[in-house]
């Protein structure tokens, strides 16, 4: 029943099935002559202009965890900026399919920009000379909007992002996503695994709450076949600014995210401590790396950075 | 639906990750305590933590011909619990679903509990604002909707997705009963030193600009977060934390109105 369009009426036989536009629902529906032609019927043809789109895309990498408020958009900022200040070469992007809860616009200090149309698609915002951003919050008039659909159209706005949009020629692509494993997810592999999907790094905190979501969404690249290129521990320790005690915020009490990635045989990227400052500079969306540079936090990430470079490069070997 | 329900919340946030799935918890043990009788459902189905958080983990659904019955976290059945993690094989499952099949599921949670006759019944939602919350919504409109608490934490990265909510609140006509600010500052237990890990104040700004009721700060204490995981609920076993003064007064806030405007029922 995946291939029931939005505003099918009751009882559509989905587009895909073989009484496609024969049955009695169809009767009235304006696209009965197509799906009875058998033109409707066939692999997505937004497969292809997502193949075509990416094929100028070195590396595409998916950013995933079950669970909400775990630093998704954070750590993908920082991939990002990371990536891009390593190598001013290097071109690198992010493209935000959260579609009801975009943060990477203020994350990445863009709030508020606009995203503009031309020939070959639409044009992202840039950061850095070598560092673009797309997201739907550039397509929202105001901060209070609420995109409020239901998957059919999350589904579309996806395929827009991964086809319309002209990044020109790219050795990254880091993919922010919801929490979950559902229309977002679902839509995004199957887009992406025909146009080679490098791979994806799952994030998680310590505490079990959060490793059971993550656990769940392990089982689900496993089941669609996106491959796994580690986990990443996120908001592992707090450390008192004023008198140095280490303190688990999120306590690991059944192992945490090492014990996990060993279990579910994934291979485990590194843990990053907890630092107020990185929140706050989310907030205001400035660059947390060249801004602090003594923060653990920065020291954990720049070793993690190498181990992701190597990790990705070893993919396209294999 | 829900026929026997007199009183429904939600627990909505368009952000991940700021504990709609504690706050929900909190709230029902906190209810149950004043002697209500409260159901919990939970329409996360991709990411359900409920039945972890009130170490239900093992337990099973059973039918019966009304329907099929909840999971009691007690011996004297005041609260009752309902999620699809109990329908689950194993704890690494994942439904992988699209919007359709999410809304069945969600239709049948809200038609084939058997409540019985249940005072509060406390829905736990997922992040956004999508296909289980249209859903939930298109339901719940019509039934004795007591309206939706908006967790948030107090970044402004969080406060943004909650501000969607709260449009999503008010498009679709379902009253806010406030907002309650999670993970406010940690008190360093050595040092007593208050630190705001995720900064301060979002929730109480956002309360004034929307203009709803601010139901209360929450700050982060490890001990609530290893009480739930102990099934104990910090309102009774952490009675000098600041947490359990929250909720105490959250209670207050919402079981007052309610009893005196309509019939009067649960007492306590």
């Amino acid at each position: 029943m995946e291939d029931v369009p939005a505003e099918a009426p009751e009882h559509c036989p989905g587009t895909q099935s073989e009484s496609a536009g024969k049955v009695s629902a169809c009767q009235g529906c304006p696209n009965q002559l197509i799906c009875s032609s058998g033109a409707a019927r066939g692999p997505d043809p937004g497969i292809e202009l997502v193949r075509k789109r990416m094929e100028s895309v070195k590396y595409k990498i998916l950013i995933l965890s079950g669970k909400g408020g775990v630093g998704k958009s954070t750590f993908t900022s920082l991939l990002a900026r990371g990536l891009a200040a390593a190598d001013s070469d290097r071109n690198v992007a992010i493209l935000d399919i959260d579609i009801c809860g975009p943060s990477v616009p203020r994350v990445m200090g863009v709030l508020g920009e606009q995203v503009h149309q031309s020939g070959s698609g639409w044009s992202p915002v840039y950061v850095e000379d070598n560092l673009s951003v797309m997201s739907i919050g550039f397509l929202l008039s105001s901060p209070d909007d609420a995109i409020i659909w239901r998957g059919p159209k999350k589904n579309g706005m996806i395929r827009q992002f991964l086809s319309e949009v002209d990044w020109g020629v790219l050795d990254y692509l880091v993919i922010d996503t919801p929490p979950g494993t559902s229309d977002e997810h679902l839509s995004a592999a199957q887009y992406l695994l025909s146009a080679g999907l490098t791979g994806a790094i799952i994030l998680t905190t310590p505490h079990e709450v959060a490793l059971l979501d993550v656990r769940k969404e392990i089982d689900f690249c496993r089941k669609v076949n996106i491959p796994l290129l580690g986990v990443v521990e996120n908001m592992a320790a707090f450390v008192c600014p004023k008198c140095k005690t280490e303190t688990a915020i999120f306590p690991a009490n059944t192992g945490g995210a090492t014990k996990m990635a060993e279990e579910l045989g994934v291979p485990f990227l590194g843990s990053l401590p907890l630092d107020s400052r990185l929140a706050r500079s989310c907030d205001e969306g400035t660059n947390f790396l060249i801004d602090v540079p003594d923060s653990p936090m920065t020291v954990a990430f720049n070793k993690l950075l190498t181990d992701v470079v190597k990790a990705c490069e070893e993919s396209r070997n294999n | 639906m829900l026929s026997g329900v007199k009183h429904i919340i939600l627990v909505l946030s368009g952000k991940g990750g700021v504990g709609k799935s504690t706050v929900s918890v909190l709230l029902a043990i906190a209810l149950k305590e004043c002697g209500y009788k409260v159901g919990l459902l939970d329409v996360d189905l991709c990411g359900p933590s409920i039945p972890y958080l009130l170490n239900l983990q093992e337990k099973d659904v059973h039918q019966c011909p009304q329907g099929w019955v909840p999971v009691y976290s007690d011996q004297d059945q005041n609260l009752a619990v309902m999620s699809i993690g109990f329908l689950l094989k194993s704890k690494n499952d994942a439904v992988v679903w699209r919007g359709p099949k999410k809304h069945a599921m969600i239709k049948q949670f809200l038609t084939d509990v058997y409540w019985q006759d249940i005072d509060y019944l406390i829905i736990d939602t997922p992040p956004g604002t999508s296909d289980e919350h249209i859903t939930v919504m298109e339901n719940v409109r019509s039934l004795n909707c007591d309206g939706a608490i908006l967790v948030t934490t107090p970044q402004a990265v969080a406060i943004e997705d909650v501000r969607k909510e709260l449009t999503f609140c008010r498009k679709t006509g379902i009253p806010v009963l406030g907002v309650i600010e999670n993970m406010s500052g940690f008190v360093c237990p050595t040092c007593s030193e208050c630190t705001n890990i995720f900064s301060s104040g979002g929730g109480q700004s956002l309360a004034n600009i929307a203009d709803i009721p601010f139901l209360g700060c929450v700050p982060i204490d490890p001990r609530v977060g290893q009480s739930v995981e102990k099934e104990q609920s910090c309102v009774a076993k952490i009675p000098d934390s600041p947490v359990t003064a929250v909720f105490k007064d959250m209670v207050k806030i919402l079981t007052k109105p309610i009893a005196g405007a309509e019939d009067g029922t649960a007492e306590t």
